[in-house]
């Protein structure tokens, strides 16, 4: 094997928090080949960040402290000048983010910041530079580059911004490409066209690419090597078909067994409960169990909506005139049953949050009706509505943003339960601590503060507070999508026995494939506020009718090496954007039964 | 009820933590430890007045008129003989009382209506807004001279005067920060638990975005001792004889030539006091402000 271009020996990254030094990578090594993919995995707290931070020496001096050797090309960066460093970055190491919108200035166009990035390294004039931007921008595959130049990043879609950040970082020709999570904020169809992406021009360029995610299944996609990382330590250091196949490391195992895999649930009728792994030593403790059939299949249903509409408005001019509407929720019709998962799936922009919403009225809905046992909630006042609100709750995406700063955990589970005066004093805290202890926490933190706990224990805290007023449905808005892998199947498994014990019924919403395969009975597809395909969970996966369905299934990253897809055309579409002029008429569709209990959404 | 959902959580808040931290973020800014002790030696000497004043602040003796700083007057006597060290230090619980209350009101009336409009937003939230508007485009002293002028110059009216001046500033402080967090999960989640608008605004935003108001209102009362001067010098102030800074400084400007220590006293007082409030209300930002990105 020839010289690797990266190579990182005994490397020790620490930070002073407080006053102390803390490690956050201990004795680190491993090498990155020319053209080599090599990925960093692990999940948050790994160091895996902090990894890509040291190499380009974005730490800083006065709180942070990086020991070991990096050398790129046989030159040790941590001997070189803070000027020579400076021209390392972005010359010969170049780098990528999660977020392309704060990694571009919002206001400069985004063919002056691809031609300052020339001009300041490659020391091109104006118009070179301009010329080469262009030609940049036609390499990472934009269409009509031309005017995509002149356009400012708030004009840009979330995947054409980090087509811009590629072109940026690659305007150099460097050697070495850092990737920071870079499809992690992307929708699954942009992920699989952005990941297509970098592989082709690693091909072009002959660079090595260094990828750092969380996401086994982007892993397997586009990794040659893999580096397994877990608080600040390498765990596993293989090529990547080895550690899929025959992990060393009990965590990697852990990691493996916990990431749902599409496809797994053939055979399987009813949601499948994750195996509990100690992440230790990775000893598997049961095997996966399937959930118990809490389906109310005979009963009425516990939820009937029927042609759910919502639209925001837009104004516009002087006047504020309507100028056209959101249809965020179009006739969207479907029923859930007591102590059944419906998942409600699609990409960013599908609606599928605000159907959740507008059932629990957090939003008001343009059209339609929404039946809670048999009775209308559209048409409540605040008095019945209030009431209602009992019955139905919701737990929210973001583990940080759903809990009050200032209230104490055990005072923010508390409170719906005073309020409604379903108890009071002990009683109350009685209440507190037995919800508490469900969701596998200890009654005694109930004095700390929201920002005392981590991602999955504030998201087991949300849960907590939802049930405290014993709801009949839950509407889970992306609950586990932003927690960790591992964290991640432990609170669905949580969700899956309240499900068994309570008799809950569950709308999920999620854009998570897999994650959706693994829990719910049936599963409706929303594409542009509708709903596309709406059927049983086997029925959709197995045998998806709509071309939207199977797009969607078909961009979802494997977690097998081995099956990685063969190399797919460079598609470069976006998902359309649901505001309509005030004129526009849906098309003549309906959804159409195409086989006992699943529908199509088809042209009638 | 707040104190029943604390009490079945089992929550005795740790506030002494949020205090370290606030003493901590404090001492980074040490100009802001002067500020304090400033402002805590202006209210001990308006408390302690009758203890420490040399003399009856309204006690006339012509036979000591206009006298320059000396031994029995330190800070000298004005055209009636009274000592002016005593009428500054009677004139400090003036400032202080009117423009403590009329900031009290003013952050009380102006969070109430800031939170209520970014609450409800809409039209309501346009109608409030705009009416604040207008108040605010009156310069404070112009609207606090019309009202006192209608009112009279009265210690209450001149209160209500300053506060209704003060309102729109504290309105405008309360909207914004409610509006960003009324987008937050917590209060949606607060929302679909059933909870009344006045118990989301009342127990979920007011404690988070209470610090912000609270550096505001620590900036606002200097304005108010500020504007309570203003008007106190154009002869709109607590009427005379009673001790004022304003109305000092009026008294001492017709002699202002021969007699500088009739002004300078006064004038320097409210210096000291306002830039002692404005450096402690930057200290007090400075040590709110990380906190809340960090919890947030």
């Amino acid at each position: 094997m020839s010289r690797p271009v990266l190579s990182v020996q005994n490397l020790q990254t620490a930070f002073r928090v407080g006053g102390q030094w803390r490690w956050a990578i201990e004795d680190l090594s491993f090498d990155v080949a020319p053209g080599e993919t090599v990925a960093i995995v692990g999940e948050s707290g790994s160091g895996k960040s902090v990894t890509a931070l040291s190499i380009m020496r974005l730490v800083s001096a006065a709180n942070g402290r990086i020991e070991g050797k990096i050398a790129l090309e046989g030159r040790d960066l941590l001997a070189l000048s803070e000027e020579e460093m400076r021209k390392v970055r972005g010359n010969d190491v170049a780098m990528i983010f999660q977020e392309p919108m704060t990694s571009l200035n919002p206001v400069l166009t985004v063919g002056y910041q691809i031609c300052e990035a020339l001009r300041y390294h490659r020391g091109l004039d104006k118009a070179a530079a301009e010329a080469e931007a262009l030609r940049m921008l036609e390499k990472v595959r934009i269409p009509s580059a031309k005017t995509r130049f002149g356009n400012y990043p708030h004009q840009l879609s979330g995947g054409m911004r980090q087509r811009v950040m590629i072109a940026t970082a690659l305007a150099c020709k460097p050697k070495l490409l850092i990737a920071d999570e870079p499809t992690t904020a992307l929708d699954v169809t942009i992920q699989a066209q952005i990941l297509e992406l970098i592989k082709t021009l690693q091909d072009e360029e002959g660079m090595s690419v260094l990828f750092i995610t969380h996401d086994m299944g982007v892993v397997a996609e586009i990794a040659d090597r893999v580096v397994v990382m877990w608080k600040g330590r390498k765990l596993e250091d293989a090529p990547a078909p080895q550690v899929f196949n025959t992990p060393v490391h009990g965590y990697t195992k852990a990691l493996l067994a916990a990431v749902p895999r599409l496809g797994d649930m053939e055979g399987h009728g009813r949601p499948l409960r994750f195996p509990h792994i100690d992440p230790d030593n990775g000893e598997v403790r049961g095997k996966p169990v399937e959930a118990a059939d809490t389906v109310k299949a005979e009963e009425a249903p516990l939820l009937e909506v029927s042609g759910l509409t919502t639209r925001f408005g837009i104004r516009g001019g002087l006047l504020g005139r309507l100028r056209g509407r959101v249809h965020a929720v179009e006739n969207v019709s479907f029923t859930l049953q007591r102590g059944e998962t419906l998942a409600l799936v699609g990409e960013s922009g599908c609606g599928k949050s605000t159907t959740g919403r507008s059932i629990l009225r957090l939003i008001e809905p343009t059209a339609g009706t929404v039946r809670f046992e048999g009775r209308d909630v559209t048409g409540f006042g605040k008095g019945d509505l209030l009431n209602v609100r009992r019955d139905m709750q919701m737990i929210f995406q973001d583990p940080f943003a759903s809990l009050n700063p200032r209230k104490s955990v055990g005072a923010a589970i508390a409170e719906p339960i005073v309020v409604h005066a379903l108890a009071k004093g002990a009683e109350a805290r009685e209440r507190v601590a037995e919800l508490m202890r469900r969701v596998g926490l200890s009654p005694a933190m109930g004095t700390r503060y929201p920002h005392e706990f981590s991602g999955g224990q504030r998201q087991r805290l949300a849960i907590a507070r939802a049930l405290a007023l014993s709801p009949k449905l839950v509407v889970a808005d992306e609950a586990v999508s932003a927690l960790d892998v591992s964290v991640k199947a432990q609170v669905l498994n949580l969700m899956l026995d309240l499900q068994a014990e309570f008799g809950l019924a569950y709308l999920f919403i999620s854009h998570d494939m897999a994650v959706v395969e693994r829990v719910s009975h049936r599963v409706a597809v929303m594409y542009l506020g509708e709903i596309v395909e709406l059927g049983t969970r086997e029925a959709v996966f197995a045998n998806p009718r709509h071309p939207y369905t199977r797009k969607l299934l078909s961009a979802v990253p494997v977690p097998d090496p081995a099956r990685r897809s063969l190399r797919r055309e460079l598609a470069i579409d976006e998902i359309p954007s649901p505001i309509r002029t005030l004129d526009w008429r849906a098309p003549a569709q309906a959804l159409v039964e195409v086989a006992p209990g699943h529908f199509v959404r088809q042209a009638v | 009820m707040s104190a029943s959902v604390h009490d079945a959580g089992q929550a005795a808040p740790p506030r002494l933590r949020w205090l370290a931290a606030t003493i901590g973020a404090f001492n980074a800014n040490k100009t802001s430890w002067v500020g304090l002790v400033i402002v805590v030696a202006v209210i001990l000497a308006a408390v302690l007045a009758p203890i420490i004043a040399p003399h009856d602040p309204l006690e006339q003796n012509i036979l000591s008129r206009l006298q320059p700083p000396h031994d029995d007057y330190y800070l000298g006597t004005d055209y009636f003989g009274r000592d002016i060290l005593s009428r500054l230090l009677y004139g400090a619980r003036i400032s202080l009382v009117i423009g403590v209350a009329s900031t009290v009101i003013a952050l009380v009336l102006g969070s109430l209506i800031g939170i209520l409009a970014g609450w409800y937003g809409g039209k309501f939230d346009v109608v409030v807004m705009q009416t604040m508007d207008i108040l605010l485009a009156f310069p404070s002293l112009i609207l606090g001279l019309i009202l006192v002028a209608m009112l009279g110059p009265s210690m209450e009216n001149i209160t209500i005067a300053i506060a209704l001046t003060s309102i729109p500033s504290f309105a405008r402080i309360a909207r914004a920060p409610t509006i960003s967090v009324k987008e937050r999960d917590y209060i949606e989640a607060g929302r679909a638990l059933a909870f009344s608008d006045v118990r989301i605004m009342a127990g979920h935003i007011l404690p988070n975005i209470f610090p912000e108001i609270l550096v505001m209102g620590s900036l606002w009362l200097a304005n108010a001792i500020r504007t309570e001067a203003s008007l106190a010098f154009i002869g709109l102030g607590v009427k005379p004889p009673t001790a004022t800074w304003g109305g000092m400084i009026r008294e001492g400007f017709e002699n202002i030539l021969d007699s500088y220590w009739l002004v300078l006293a006064p004038s320097l007082a409210i210096l000291i006091i306002v830039f002692a409030l404005n450096i402690l209300g930057d200290g007090l930002r400075d040590a709110i402000d990380p906190k809340l990105k960090g919890e947030r």
